[in-house]
């Protein structure tokens, strides 16, 4: 499977998403410049967190007009899976391949923490290795993580099963909805501020994440030892 | 703008001192050249001879640190110190203040702090990959003596401190995974800034300062030069006062963006091979930069400033060479291969261009539309550079200090709310609010990260992992120098133990009041002199660090701040170890002795107001034999949890070893009164974690080292309570404290409150 981590001048956990991917056996994880105007190739295409062009203008959204996003919505579009984490997520939006936009959280603060996170929904491409209704935790660290959009786009996430992750008790940035992850209509896109690629192992704090990266590369591995 | 003066008018209206250099200086300066010097020159010597570049006032003291050992690769000297850690890798660290800046502009001054050290770490050719730091302010509440205006400034100065660290380092991509705050009436008007970082790096891609080979090219990479930051050395040279508000513009700019895109590219450069020497613009900008390089490498430097990208129009040749614009690095280049490193600096979007070429003669020669307008020689420049050997006298003051009794108060009666009041404490309160601003996971290597003793970042592709950790308790420092700087040692490179590591070497930030005054002098070289002591007899290099002087307010110094940045080896994953409690029903250690000692301790200046008497003793083999205990316990698996004892004693050790869940039943058999068993400051103790079936070989263990122990009780889930002889005296639900602790600094920031301490006991 050929898994593509777009990097960005300022995308900087664009190496954690790699080591997270190539650790499965027969992934094959690259490294792609913005520039590039094809992305043909891949099987699942990985945008990283980090502050893309520095978070001038807005958060992603000069990312969202680069060569290389023309290329991802066009793959998008064949049915190729998309994940944007963090960052990532900001440029999906700016982009338009997912609805509202994440604004600056309600306490102005940057946050990073470990809060704990509901899985709404199992039934899609990056969550069917974990149980429904299963709460997990995973890494947050964003300054503007507050998901927001109308309120019939809200309904058409809730009534379209949309919403894959919710923040599960404390609401750290005060999203809509406690709205964490979403995916677009045909599934194949997802969005999410937390940060899966940092949740690996046990010294980490927490390995919630392999289960995402399992269920996206339709792989099952026992983790490797906790050391 | 009015023309610069001439050579003749710098001499008859004492210019110079506006740029820095006193009379007998200039004199020198005059007499070196065997001319007078132009208003370039006079800028370029005003800045190079500046305490913060020449470090003419503590040379000689400094000079006195022990700066070998077998694991030091690089001490004093380059842009940072750097250690081998086996295995073909090396750390490099460096802790720097930014005091000055951020004291008028504490969000950009903070930043740029930040910004500054991590060029110091990427131009030795390292991957930084970690940040510290360690941060003081005057108190967030008013009180006698603390005006509510003061208080509130105060808190604009955390705030907005804390906020330029952020933002810096979130988007720069390096996690920030340890750091101190503290908070003294000393430091409201002049708050301390003190940023650390560390990289790794393997032994052949290291780089260094050294311009080498006639001709070859001088290049300029990064930001454009504006005039920001113009003379900020000579600023941090002097002390504040109600007119350093007009040094706004001293104040440099800080873009973390562009930053990223600086180390991207430098790092990319360094692999094409093409890049003979580096060094970051830091302080005094360019002139700092070219001369350093040139006579470090013995040769010359000959720059057109016409070709230096400028963002200001009509910029003067003084005002290229002293600007302090953030984001640049200058580099001598391969001849011939220039093409190679713009190729890289364009894919990155960074601006580059060649500034001149190396020649053989030491000499900076300086061009500026088609005139030569400084002619220096190099030898001139830096080795003439005047040494001062200051007065150093005890003041009656401190004798005074000390002499006063430790204890003024009455014994508590209710040792309960003592503890609810004191643990709300900015000071002591948990520093969540800060530190939860900060990306501590970034790169995915940190094992520990803010909130234990010490950090773990791994280090990729092997079984090992750095400590680190940042300290300095001033107070100790300011009741006496000399053991508070043995102290500020042994304690930083306890916390690295207690996670684990062998201590390798320390990087220092030596912040004090104005060296001209002699009572400041004495106290910067007792400082020193403890440090020495502690590091000679603990094995600890110190491989560079930072001083910062002036540290004053309308004459009021500073506490004497020596900031101590140790680095330590963690040879497996499997020993790293952290300081919360891990097992219910594990027994708790407490190593070493404990004596009534409450001299400058966090229990002293809540009881009292203040602090007196002596701080407590350190006694350098016990406290060696601790650690090598300690570590020896962790690496042979018989210690699941360990806790440095710092401020506020052992009851605040208990406290911060709890978890949510887990808390502790204490029943402690002693002869002392319980405020000393609860809250004195002797040195060289930790608390550990033990599991019952492996408390003989660990007792023996102690027993072989001679270091003293004591059962202190055993770990209780969501209990707090402690007894002295049977009796108990803290009888807590541990949620309930865990939350006071754990949100006393956010409730105190997020309250409109400043005046009225009794809102957080309510709370």
């Amino acid at each position: 499977m050929r898994c593509a981590v777009i990097v960005f001048p300022g995308s900087n956990c664009d190496s954690d998403l790699y080591k997270a991917v190539n650790s499965f056996e027969g992934v094959d994880a690259e490294y792609v410049w913005y520039t590039t105007k094809n992305l043909d190739a891949f099987d699942l295409i990985l945008l990283p967190g980090g502050f893309a062009y520095g978070d001038y203008l807005r958060a992603g959204a000069l990312a969202a007009r680069t060569p290389v996003l023309k290329a991802l919505i066009r793959a998008a579009e064949r049915g190729v899976r998309v994940i944007g984490i963090c960052n990532g997520f900001q440029v999906l939006t700016e982009c338009g391949l997912l609805p509202g936009a994440l604004q600056r959280n309600s306490g102005l603060h940057f946050i990073c923490a470990n809060p704990r996170l509901e899985v709404v929904d199992n039934n899609t491409f990056f969550t069917s290795r974990y149980h429904q209704g299963e709460v997990i935790r995973l890494p947050i660290a964003h300054g503007e993580g507050h998901y927001t959009c109308d309120q019939l786009t809200l309904q058409h996430l809730q009534s379209e099963k949309r919403i894959v992750f919710r923040y599960s008790g404390e609401n750290p940035n005060g999203s809509l909805d406690n709205i964490a992850g979403i995916t677009n209509q045909e599934g194949n896109v997802l969005g999410m501020m937390p940060h899966p690629e940092r949740a690996m192992a046990s010294w980490m704090g927490t390995d919630d994440g392999r289960r995402l990266f399992e269920s996206v590369l339709n792989l099952y591995q026992e983790p490797p030892d906790a050391a | 703008m009015p023309p610069e003066p001439s050579p003749d008018q710098i001499a008859e209206q004492s210019t110079y001192l506006q740029l820095g250099l006193s009379d007998s200086e200039y004199s020198k300066v005059v007499d070196l050249l065997g001319r007078r010097p132009n208003m370039t020159e006079t800028g370029i010597y005003g800045v190079m001879w500046s305490e913060h570049c020449s470090y003419k006032t503590s040379r000689t003291e400094l000079s006195r640190f022990p700066t070998t050992g077998p694991c030091v690769m690089q001490g004093p000297g380059e842009g940072a110190g750097v250690v081998d850690l086996g295995d073909g890798w090396a750390a490099v660290f460096k802790v720097e203040s930014h005091n000055h800046p951020s004291a008028i502009e504490p969000y950009q001054g903070a930043a740029t702090g930040v910004g500054g050290i991590l060029r110091d770490i990427f131009s030795m050719g390292a991957r930084p990959v970690a940040f510290l730091n360690s941060l003081r302010f005057g108190p967030l509440k008013a009180s006698a003596g603390n005006e509510v205006t003061s208080a509130k400034r105060n808190r604009y100065l955390f705030g907005r401190v804390v906020s330029g660290i952020a933002d810096y380092g979130n988007c720069i991509g390096v996690p920030t995974v340890a750091g101190e705050v503290g908070f003294d009436r000393c430091y409201s008007g002049n708050p301390l800034v003190n940023a650390m970082c560390v990289g790794i790096v393997r032994h052949q891609d290291l780089q260094h300062g050294t311009a080498a080979g006639i001709g070859n090219p001088v290049i300029y990479v990064g930001a454009p030069t504006g005039r920001d930051g113009i003379h900020g050395a000579t600023f941090a040279s002097v002390e504040l006062n109600e007119k350093s508000e007009s040094r706004r513009p001293a104040v440099q700019v800080g873009d973390p963006f562009l930053g990223k895109l600086l180390l991207e590219t430098c790092l990319e450069m360094y692999r094409c091979g093409a890049v003979v020497s580096v060094q970051d613009m830091g302080a005094a900008g360019l002139t700092c930069s070219s001369t350093e390089m040139a006579l470090k490498g013995r040769v010359g430097m000959e720059l057109d400033l016409d070709r230096v990208p400028q963002r200001a129009q009509e910029m003067t040749p003084y005002e290229i060479m002293l600007s302090e614009s953030q984001e640049r690095m200058l580099l001598v280049a391969e001849a011939g291969r220039e093409e190679e490193i713009f190729t890289i600096c364009r894919k990155w979007g960074v601006p580059a261009c060649t500034i001149g070429r190396v020649v053989g003669e030491p000499i900076l020669i300086l061009k500026h539309h088609q005139k030569t307008v400084a002619e220096l020689p190099l030898d001139k420049l830096l080795e003439s550079c005047p040494v001062y050997r200051r007065e150093a006298v005890k003041s009656a003051e401190i004798t005074e200090r000390q002499k006063k009794p430790a204890v003024s108060w009455q014994s508590p009666e209710d040792f309960a709310s003592l503890l609810r009041e004191m643990l709300v404490l900015p000071e002591l309160a948990s520093k969540r609010w800060v530190y939860r601003q900060y990306d501590s996971m970034v790169r995915t290597c940190t094992a520990v990260g803010p909130g234990s003793d010490a950090a773990v970042v791994r280090i990729e592709g092997t079984p090992k992992s750095l400590a680190m950790s940042i300290d300095g308790n001033a107070r100790y420092v300011h009741l006496d120098p000399l053991r508070g700087g043995r102290i500020a040692v042994a304690e930083a490179a306890r916390n690295v133990v207690c996670a684990g590591a062998r201590p390798l070497a320390l990087t220092n930030g030596m912040n004090f009041g104005n060296p001209e005054k002699p009572e400041i002098f004495w106290q910067f070289r007792e400082t020193v002199r403890g440090m020495c002591e502690a590091c000679e007899s603990l094995g600890l290099p110190v491989t560079g660090g930072n001083v910062s002087f002036y540290n004053e307010t309308g004459g009021e110094p500073v506490y004497p701040t020596p900031v101590i940045g140790v680095i330590g080896l963690v040879e497996q994953h499997e020993h790293v170890t952290t300081q919360d409690f891990k097992e219910a029903g594990d027994v708790i250690l407490l190593l070493g002795e404990t004596r009534e000692e409450f001299g400058g301790s966090a229990y002293q200046q809540y009881r009292g107001g203040r602090i007196s008497g002596m701080p407590p003793e350190l006694d350098l083999d016990t406290e060696r034999r601790l650690q090598t205990a300690l570590l020896a316990a962790i690496r042979k698996g018989l210690v699941k949890s360990s806790h440095d004892l710092s401020l506020g004693g052992l009851a605040l050790a208990l406290l911060t070893s709890s978890t949510d869940e887990l808390g502790i039943h204490m029943d402690l058999q002693t002869e002392m009164k319980p405020e000393s068993a609860f809250f004195s400051e002797t040195q060289s103790r930790a608390i550990i974690g033990v599991s019952p079936d492996l408390l003989a070989p660990l007792e023996d263990l102690m027993h072989q080292n001679q270091v003293l122990f004591t059962r202190v009780g055993v770990v209780m889930p969501g209990r707090f309570d402690l007894a002295l002889n049977g009796r108990i005296l803290i009888e807590e639900d541990l949620l309930g404290l865990r939350d006071l602790w754990l949100n006393g600094l956010e409730r105190i920031m997020n309250s409109m409150v400043v005046d009225n301490p009794s809102h957080l006991k309510a709370a």
